[in-house]
């Protein structure tokens, strides 16, 4: 096989992306918070409509701003309601995320004649583009894709953001009231963990989609948590994984045409249903006590 | 205007069909929703409106064309997998419940969407109308459509009026169910039945994403309104009913707009009016009731203080004295003498703040209470006497007469607590 530039780029950016969601999942998952990560990939649609209708432009720091405000009011929105208005917590996470949404897809439709902007790019993303894509600097200089740059900032980002506050992630998530007693302010993390989600929502909906991040958040961590309990090798665990999705995805999505973020999913449900095949509790009938069945018992 | 009476005077049959379809629709996620919501389930609706997306793919692929009754079996029998996965998952893994929600959604949607994009660049023309499963299209529906997706919906409905006492044993107290020889197992079956029903169903007038909101919705805002189940799966039922025809009509006048958006804005509405307004359990309400609870211990704090000078011989008070007492407290302070003189009970000299007999008789209550309550606490209760006085602090406010008497009788009316005070009685 001779080497592909678009494919590499193509990879080497859905990777880029599967890493800095799945590293900010990891702390997600350990306040189970998973549920609060997909509301705010839902609930980010309405500030980048707006940014985007303002500037005009899909790359501009209004869109990124916009997105950053609503993953913020959303968290605000989910506390406010669960603690002053005593809505029980799943609750508050579906009227949330369901209201945002819902206002960003109208946001979409009024403004559907005046900007470039369909709910289905939104949505679903297309990594495919890529290639085309490029940032071209005014003297003409081609520097490369521009959703490429964006997903590497993004990801030097998170990585400076876990690097600098591993301490105080840890602690906030593992013991909330330890680490309030000796003085981090836990709900400031909270609301700066939450702050990153959204801006690697926004920078990476234009690829993946803005419902797809969420499984890129979610799936590689379940699975390497289904392995390991400790956090260094979650994390090595979890880039691991999202490169292999990026990887697979790809190729796979390339064999039988379709949505590469979609399929990158795809591989990494694979991947998790086998991890809980395989690592979850035997069947019974392998262990040799006969236990009832309970179809669709939840 | 016009547009308004064209619309809801029912003039065009098909209005009828939309509006008797968003109706039955309403009702039946309401219901089942408010349920869901009372078992602390109401993410796994999300989790299935999101998964049945493979299903109604797959239902396409199979049928070739847009035929209800493939995709609303694909849709029931991709959200069936779901809910058995995610229950399954549940058991044999250590992920905590939310992680398997997402993890379930995500995927399937992943899933969806790898079909989808598959079926569009098949280049089959049917395939427009099905992204408006993304989204929803109520006006869009057809009359044979609407016979499916309303015969479905009233299904639902009869059968939870039908099991009514059964599904709410299996919200409220399952372990009691099982003991007094209810199947449980299958009622619960039966449930996640109709819940997966109901969001097949609804998906097609709200679409994948917003469906857990039609769910979820409607039973935390009637939550806020009353304690009987009754009355809230009513009450679930009209908001739903009120958000759906709105959402419609919005989506008639304005033919660009989706349903299924507006029906989600309208519902969220109503429910965050309810989180403010609704007595009893609103923000409003309990902001005041709370405020006017924190005035009253001030002025009975006030009142003890002024009886206890009292007793030690003193005619009152000064202002000086009582913010001692109370540090940091003077706005507070403040505002009982101000309240307190205005009901009679105090008469201020200068700066000298003495009891009028009218209060006296009401602090000896509060000074009797408190003391009754130490008393209780030390002799039943058996708490040491140093131990007993932070509770009678809270208590004092709180003891209605009727208690007081029970109390008194129960202590065969004593004459001293257990810190050797006398507890103060009116004389007879």
């Amino acid at each position: 096989m001779t080497f592909d530039s678009n494919a590499f780029l193509i990879i080497f950016t859905g990777a880029l992306i599967a890493i800095s969601c799945g590293f900010l999942g990891v702390f997600m998952m350990l306040r189970k918070m998973s549920m609060t990560g997909d509301a705010i990939s839902h609930a980010v649609l309405p500030g980048i409509v707006i940014g985007f209708f303002v500037s005009g432009s899909q790359r501009s720091l209004e869109v990124i701003m916009g997105a950053g405000l609503l993953g913020i009011l959303a968290t605000l929105m989910i506390e406010g309601l669960r603690k002053k208005a005593k809505v029980q917590l799943d609750a508050s996470i579906g009227i949330t995320f369901t209201l945002l949404f819902a206002i960003g897809i109208i946001l979409i439709n009024l403004f559907a004649y005046k900007v470039d902007l369909d709910q289905e790019c939104v949505l679903y993303g297309e990594i495919a583009y890529l290639p085309i894509d490029l940032w071209v600097t005014k003297s003409g200089l081609n520097l490369g894709p521009r959703i490429t740059w964006l997903a590497g900032l993004n990801f030097f980002f998170v990585i400076g953001f876990i690097y600098l506050l591993f301490k105080e992630l840890i602690l906030t998530s593992f013991d909330e009231s330890f680490s309030s007693v000796i003085g981090i302010n836990a709900k400031g993390v909270n609301l700066a963990l939450m702050s990153m989600v959204s801006y690697t929502t926004v920078s990476s909906f234009e690829s993946v989609g803005a419902i797809l991040v969420v499984a890129l958040l979610v799936v590689p961590p379940a699975t390497a948590f289904l392995w390991t309990k400790s956090l260094m090798p979650l994390l090595q665990l979890t880039a691991a994984l999202g490169i292999l999705i990026a990887i697979l995805g790809y190729y796979l999505a390339y064999w039988i045409d379709s949505s590469i973020a979609g399929m990158m999913v795809t591989v990494a449900g694979i991947f998790f249903l086998l991890s809980a095949i395989i690592k979850g509790k035997k069947p019974s009938w392998l262990q040799g006590t006969y236990k009832a069945a309970k179809p669709l018992g939840i | 205007m016009e547009d308004f009476l064209y619309f809801f005077t029912f003039q065009d049959p098909s209005i009828t069909w939309v509006v008797l379809g968003i109706t039955l629709l309403g009702i039946g996620s309401a219901y089942v929703g408010t349920f869901s919501f009372l078992d602390k389930k109401a993410l796994l609706g999300d989790a299935i409106s999101h998964a049945v997306l493979p299903g109604i793919c797959l239902g396409f692929i199979l049928a070739g064309e847009k035929n209800p009754v493939y995709i609303v079996t694909g849709a029931f029998l991709s959200g069936a997998l779901a809910t058995f996965l995610s229950s399954w998952l549940r058991k044999n893994t250590k992920l905590s419940e939310d992680t398997i929600i997402a993890t379930i959604l995500s995927v399937f949607f992943g899933v969806g969407i790898v079909m989808l994009t598959g079926l569009q660049k098949s280049g089959n023309p049917e395939i427009a109308g099905l992204n408006s499963f993304i989204f929803g299209n109520a006006i869009g529906i057809s009359e044979s459509d609407l016979m499916i997706y309303g015969g479905l919906s009233l299904t639902i409905i009869m059968v939870l009026t039908l099991f009514l006492k059964e599904f709410r044993l299996m919200v409220f107290d399952p372990e009691y169910g099982k003991a007094i020889g209810f199947p449980m197992e299958a009622i619960r079956f039966l449930f996640n039945v109709l819940m997966i029903l109901a969001v097949v169903i609804g998906i097609q007038a709200i679409g994948v994403v917003l469906m857990a909101a039609l769910l979820i919705t409607p039973g935390a805002a009637a939550r806020f309104w009353t304690d009987r189940l009754h009355p809230l799966l009513i009450l679930a039922a009209s908001f739903s009913i009120v958000s759906g025809i709105l959402g419609t009509y919005i989506s008639f006048v304005i033919p660009q707009m989706p349903t299924g958006p507006w029906v989600v804005v309208f519902l969220s509405l109503i429910a965050l009016l309810s989180f403010m307004f609704s007595p009893k359990s609103g923000i409003i309400f309990r902001y005041f009731s709370r405020k006017n609870y924190l005035r009253k211990t001030h002025k009975d704090h006030l009142m003890k203080a002024l009886y206890k000078a009292r007793e030690e011989n003193k005619e009152g008070l000064s202002i000086e004295e009582i913010y001692e007492l109370y540090p940091y407290q003077k706005v507070q302070i403040n505002q009982s003498i101000k309240d307190l003189l205005k009901e009679g009970f105090i008469i201020k000299n200068q700066l000298f703040i003495s009891l009028t007999s009218k209060g006296t008789s009401d602090a000896m209550r509060i000074v009797r209470l408190h003391r009754l309550w130490e008393l209780y606490l030390n002799e039943s209760m058996n708490i040491a006497p140093d131990h007993v006085h932070e509770s009678a602090e809270q208590m004092e406010h709180l003891l209605t007469p009727e208690l007081e008497a029970m109390l008194e009788k129960r202590l065969n009316f004593p004459t001293l607590d257990p810190h050797q005070e006398t507890i103060p009685r009116e004389k007879p």
